[in-house]
């Protein structure tokens, strides 16, 4: 069996993101520690919270340095990948740097938080094979990261933004696999074959 | 585009779904962890689970069968009922809830809303407001829908979104149950003031009354029961009918 550990942080969903892996036979490992996380063949980075607090979390924990040198397949789940990129509108917060983007807030022109369903498009990855363009996933964000060239797919909401990010082993989707019925099932089984 | 939501709720005592006719009569509609799985494959965007039990130790099996729902469901639900402080709903969310809703415990306490926000994030606390119309009134109403407060629902809906709501569950008393469709007025009346969403519930009966809460109610989500319950719309069938309608349904 694939030895696929979550990091263990204070961000919400970390449960939800367990129970998706169990729903495909895995058994994660959830943990904060450096060597268990380093030892794992996949690491799993999920999140609902604030991005300034959670900074801090994994700071004092010194996780910002061993998450960002990992070289096994990486997945930042909402907040984990707003997190990977490099600056948070959310209480100013300087975060990982993985991914050369800024996170920026809604302009309030619409309804914040984006909330439901909304679909995904322009495609360029490979851990989006089996699912279809304009695919329905879903959404609960009031933070969003810009367009880049590192950008998998988009979505669009007041504005089109990042949906899905990739740079070497470096993965992140701002929306939620593990909620996003058999579309995120087959998204969370591509990664896990990977 | 970001979809319209068709929302299954599923009233929960003793660990059966049950669903009251004006909340008063109770029928029992099975399982709800096997309903709510049901209800995930045949389309439904998203579940909520009303907990109307009445003793402690039965809200205790409550969190236990969310853990279920939680291993079971991949899509995304709430919980509510007699949730009062900051300890049960971290209970709740750990067990797996995507979000919680709140209702009278907020009316007597609003900075439990905020509160809440604070701790766990605003796009998990769902304010679920009961109003009855009295007069040409629509005021607020706790405790199942028993208690009338003077509080009038559009300015009770402004002051939960100032203080840190992430939804709001708009339930009309006057319409639920009726199946004579939802409450049109107050709904887009209350959705264009906050600048969240609100998902409609009560008076739901045929998918016309769909289409008119999306489109003349301003809905975001639609929230119904017993029409799912017992069969007598398939939500597979509705996110047809709507898509040609021109609204937009995740299918």
């Amino acid at each position: 069996m694939t030895k696929i550990a979550i990091v263990k942080y204070n961000a919400g969903n970390i449960q939800s993101v367990q129970f998706a892996l169990n729903r495909l036979g895995i058994e994660p490992l959830v943990t904060d520690n450096p060597q268990q996380l380093m030892a794992a063949e996949k690491v799993i980075f999920p999140g609902v919270g604030e991005a300034s607090t959670a900074m801090k979390f994994l700071k004092e924990r010194k996780l910002d340095k061993v998450l960002k040198n990992l070289k096994q397949p990486f997945l930042g789940i909402c907040l984990g990948m707003q997190l990977m990129c490099r600056h948070s509108e959310e209480n100013n917060t300087d975060c990982l740097g993985i991914f050369d983007l800024n996170v920026k807030q809604f302009p309030p022109l619409k309804k914040v938080p984006h909330m439901g369903w909304n679909t995904i498009n322009h495609f360029n990855a490979s851990l989006l094979n089996g699912i279809k363009e304009e695919a329905y996933v879903y959404f609960v964000h009031s933070f969003y990261a810009e367009l880049g060239p590192e950008t998998i797919c988009q979505s669009n909401y007041i504005i089109p933004f990042t949906a899905g990010l990739q740079k070497d082993n470096f993965f992140g989707f701002q929306f939620h696999p593990e909620k996003s019925g058999t579309m995120g099932a087959t998204i969370l089984k591509n990664f896990i074959e990977m | 585009m970001l979809a319209k939501r068709i929302i299954p709720c599923l009233d929960v005592k003793d660990g059966r779904t049950v669903k009251g006719i004006n909340f008063k009569e109770l029928r029992d509609a099975g399982d709800p962890v096997e309903l709510g799985a049901l209800y995930a494959e045949s389309g439904a965007d998203e579940l909520c689970f009303l907990d109307i039990s009445a003793t402690l130790e039965q809200r205790r099996t409550f969190a236990e069968l969310v853990k279920e729902i939680a291993k079971n469901v991949n899509i995304p639900f709430t919980v509510g009922g007699g949730i009062s402080n900051v300890k049960q709903v971290g209970i709740l969310l750990e067990a797996g809830a995507d979000k919680i809703s709140i209702n009278s415990a907020a009316v007597k306490n609003p900075q439990l809303v905020t509160a809440l926000a604070k701790q766990f994030g605003s796009q998990c606390v769902v304010v679920a407001i009961d109003t009855r119309l009295d007069g040409t009134h629509w005021l607020v109403n706790t405790h199942g829908g028993t208690l009338a407060t003077p509080l009038m629902a559009v300015d009770w809906a402004t002051q939960v979104y100032n203080i840190g709501a992430g939804e709001i569950l708009l339930t009309s008393m006057n319409h639920d149950g009726t199946k004579n469709g939802f409450a049109l007025d107050i709904t887009r009346t209350i959705s264009e003031k906050v600048n969240i969403p609100v998902i409609a519930s009560g008076g739901a009966g045929t998918m016309h009354h769909f289409t008119d809460v999306f489109t003349s109610g301003k809905a975001d989500a639609a929230l119904a029961a017993s029409i799912f319950h017992f069969k007598e719309i398939e939500i597979r069938d509705l996110k047809r009918y709507l898509k040609q309608k021109g609204i937009e349904t995740r299918i």
